[in-house]
């Protein structure tokens, strides 16, 4: 007879769920409906929020992890994983989204930082976490915390995908570079970006990073998702750009099929006819520094 | 031998990559014409209402029971265990509905609850099979020419009939090519 023990939580278990979310679309939800809306359009996972990102920038002030009561009603509407967001470093509030059940946390520079030089201990949590990195050396340094899933930062709430495209291309370019560095420059390379020298070596000899890689921050449109999927990401999040939008029934059913037919101009010519009024974008330049959320994380 | 790998969504690259060490061609299947030339199909695992969403919306879904009614072997890891099922517990999603199992979603819990271990598959042979299972569904029912292969705390986690083969876990996450190879040479290799 096998032995029988279940290991819950382990590394692997984190990793998986992600593993399967590849190639699928997360969208973030502030109701059960949108929730319902969601898995009808064949989302592979929600974000339950309070606000999406647009109106967490509107509003300004201190952006917190959701009440409970709406996290729980979403996750009792959809049979799909429901995702939560925590604070940077508030390791409380991810205690409490672990002891409601959600199936990935994501600790996420769309919630104002509650620590301003630390990130939370992931491995001490038996629910996966997702962080966001803007390139390699971040990435890293969340993973070693304990992400078992990373996703672009971009910039959210703005609907403009060019910070994430930028994010994606910064990681696949340094994994690039990495990998033809010899031995003795691997010390020196670790130390500049901040990253640590074990997984930077593991980066070498695979040419990937460990864990799934999404982008995130600012997709609004079928051609975006696919544009970031060509870029070699793993899937799309999705925050306020279809709930921002004139028809998002429709909007998110095109984003999903964009997602897995990215390579197919004429499909994503066919799903992109008629959706109606895109969410209004914000030039990145007129966002003043200080409301820069992809500068929030050390 | 070439065998197709459903690439709607899920972890499809990781089957192909063990299909591949096997020794079998793979092609990524999206389209219905993708499938012309394919002597088997592997069903990844992923989120079953996005696959049948997806199966729906090109079509896919008939081209699939066709071949599968004549003939055609088919290996479903987890939503693809729920995909062939004829019947899932509450719920109305759509599946291939080829197979006589009555398949209970999300059975084991959410996420925190995920988890491995090592099952007893006596066909396998004697070594333990590291397990991965995520978020998985298991069987309730099977009719009487269902073969269970394997149980995990008494529930039903793998299973075959004629030429399709189940599991509620993740071999696709493993380096354990066993139940690759099962499928290939025990399934696949007498049905084609």
């Amino acid at each position: 007879m096998a032995e029988t023990v279940a290991e819950k939580g382990t590394w692997t278990v984190k990793k998986g769920l992600a593993e399967m979310l590849k190639g699928g679309v997360i969208m973030d939800v502030t109701t059960p409906e949108q929730a319902k809306i969601a898995e009808d359009a064949g989302a592979c996972a929600v974000m339950a929020l309070e606000r999406v990102p647009a109106d967490i920038r509107a509003a300004g002030g201190v952006a917190r992890m959701a009440d409970p009561t709406i996290i729980m009603r979403i996750m009792d509407a959809v049979t799909i994983p429901v995702m939560a967001k925590a604070r940077i470093g508030h390791f409380v509030e991810a205690q409490i989204l672990e002891s409601l059940g959600v199936d990935y946390i994501d600790e996420s520079e769309v919630l104002t930082p509650a620590d301003d030089q630390y990130h939370i201990d992931k491995h001490s949590f038996k629910v996966p976490f997702v962080c966001g990195a803007r390139n390699l050396g971040e990435a890293l340094r969340r993973i070693a915390e304990g992400a078992a899933m990373i996703r672009t930062k971009g910039e959210p709430g703005t609907g403009n995908v060019v910070e994430a495209v930028r994010h994606m291309r910064m990681v696949m370019g340094e994994i690039r570079r990495v990998q033809n560095l010899p031995k003795e420059e691997m010390m020196s390379a670790a130390k500049n970006i901040g990253a640590p020298y074990e997984l930077l070596l593991e980066i070498a000899s695979n040419g990937k990073l460990p864990v799934v890689n999404f982008a995130a921050g600012g997709i609004a449109t079928p051609a975006d998702a696919a544009l970031m999927m060509q870029l070699g990401c793993d899937g799309i999040f999705v925050g306020s750009g279809i709930f921002k939008s004139k028809d998002p029934r429709s909007r998110a059913k095109a984003i999903v099929v964009a997602t897995t037919h990215f390579n197919d101009p004429k499909i994503l010519a066919e799903i992109s006819r008629d959706l109606g009024e895109a969410m209004p974008g914000i030039e990145i330049a007129t966002i003043v520094p200080e409301q820069r959320m992809q500068d929030r994380g050390w | 031998m070439l065998i197709g790998v459903l690439a709607l969504q899920g972890a499809f690259r990781e089957h192909q990559y063990l299909l591949d060490k096997c020794g079998v061609s793979t092609r990524q299947v999206r389209k219905t014409s993708e499938l012309e030339g394919v002597d088997a199909l592997v069903i990844p695992g992923g989120e079953s209402t996005t696959m049948s969403k997806l199966l729906n919306g090109f079509n896919l879904m008939k081209p699939i029971i066709d071949l599968a009614n004549q003939g055609m072997p088919i290996f479903g890891t987890c939503a693809g265990l729920i995909m062939l099922a004829k019947h899932i517990r509450n719920s109305e999603q759509e599946t291939l509905a080829l197979m006589d199992i009555d398949v209970e979603r999300n059975a084991f819990g959410r996420q925190v609850d995920s988890f491995e271990t090592n099952l007893d598959i006596p066909v396998l042979g004697a070594e333990p099979y590291r397990a991965v299972f995520i978020r998985a569904p298991y069987i309730i029912e099977v009719s009487e020419d269902v073969n269970v292969l394997a149980r995990c705390a008494d529930k039903i986690v793998c299973a075959s009939q004629d030429r399709f083969l189940v599991a509620a876990f993740h071999p696709e996450l493993t380096n354990d090519l066993r139940m690759h190879r099962y499928f290939i040479e025990n399934i696949a290799k007498q049905k084609i």
